[in-house]
């Protein structure tokens, strides 16, 4: 039973106030947002700063619902927020094919690589010359959250053993 | 001609299309599961309205947030209204929403249509 007050332990540590693993969907995402909601009401979240935080947990959470296998039951992700005093921090962690990692890491140095205006003119090529993907993707995720919360994306993978990489990223959103 | 009438949900916005009474509004949340689908039947709506419209449109936009999936399909609808004489676009935002103020401007600069800038 250790690995409860260890799991415990770690949540007070960082901060995280929710933590979700499993499949997703998108009941599951509007679950997910409804309790992020309620708990930020709860606190009296200035309305500005939660509607940045809705919006990051959206394209984050969509982006691993469409990316997600669900044939594949081990491809659970995790969803994790935390909160201190500074910031709120998205947190996504989803098993991606490695040969996924190339392009996807490529993106987010694009994006990360941009500022304020550098990332407005992307959002609009993008939305300009997109189409939705066959996942219902605009390709415009990742992007967005970055404008949304001024900050950069943080990103890692982790080689597993079974020829996938797990991909975990973090969006942070500063509260002052 | 028929109306579109689409009461909104958590995922979804309140639509309503009535060219008899001239109001034409897409309110509240936008995110559905797909974008694509959602947006076909306003898509396809504005398509016959285009054919004989009202001698001006005031279409409303007065969403408190949209997903990207659903901004891509947002400028689609934007891209079907351009055609059409004697339109104009209001889109509200709440007062202290910059981003969505920021939005509607970002769409007023990829299409060429009057945008009237509205806070609630």
């Amino acid at each position: 039973m250790r690995y409860i007050f260890d799991l415990h332990q770690t949540m007070v540590d960082e901060h995280l106030i929710l933590v979700y693993e499993g499949e997703f969907t998108q009941e599951i995402t509007k679950s997910v947002l409804a309790m992020a909601e309620r708990n930020m009401d709860s606190t009296g979240e200035e309305s500005t700063i939660k509607r940045k935080v809705f919006n990051v947990m959206v394209e984050c959470l969509q982006n691993i619902v469409k990316h997600a296998d669900h044939e594949d039951r081990d491809n659970a992700a995790i969803f994790l927020i935390g909160r201190n005093d500074d910031n709120y921090h998205i947190i996504s962690g989803n098993p991606i094919k490695t040969d996924e990692k190339e392009k996807l890491s490529a993106s987010l140095e694009q994006i990360n690589s941009l500022d304020k205006d550098g990332l407005k003119q992307l959002y609009k090529n993008i939305i300009k010359n997109t189409e939705i993907s066959d996942k219902g993707g605009a390709g415009l995720g990742f992007v967005d959250m970055a404008r949304k919360s001024g900050r950069k994306l943080v990103y890692e993978f982790v080689d597993t053993n079974n020829g996938t990489s797990f991909f975990c990223l973090k969006c942070s959103i500063p509260r002052a | 001609m028929e109306i579109l009438n689409l009461e909104g949900t958590e995922d979804t916005p309140k639509i309503i299309l009535d060219k008899g009474n001239g109001i034409f509004e897409i309110s509240g949340r936008s995110l559905p599961e797909d974008s694509a689908e959602f947006y076909q039947p306003v898509l396809d709506w504005i398509d016959s309205y285009a054919a004989d419209p009202n001698a001006s449109t005031d279409f409303v936009f007065k969403l408190e947030y949209f997903n990207t999936a659903s901004s891509k399909l947002i400028l689609d609808v934007l891209s079907a209204l351009e055609d059409i004489d004697g339109m104009t676009i209001h889109w509200y935002f709440h007062e202290d929403d910059e981003d969505m103020e920021e939005a509607g401007e970002e769409f007023s600069e990829l299409v060429e249509l009057p945008f009237e800038f509205k806070t609630y």
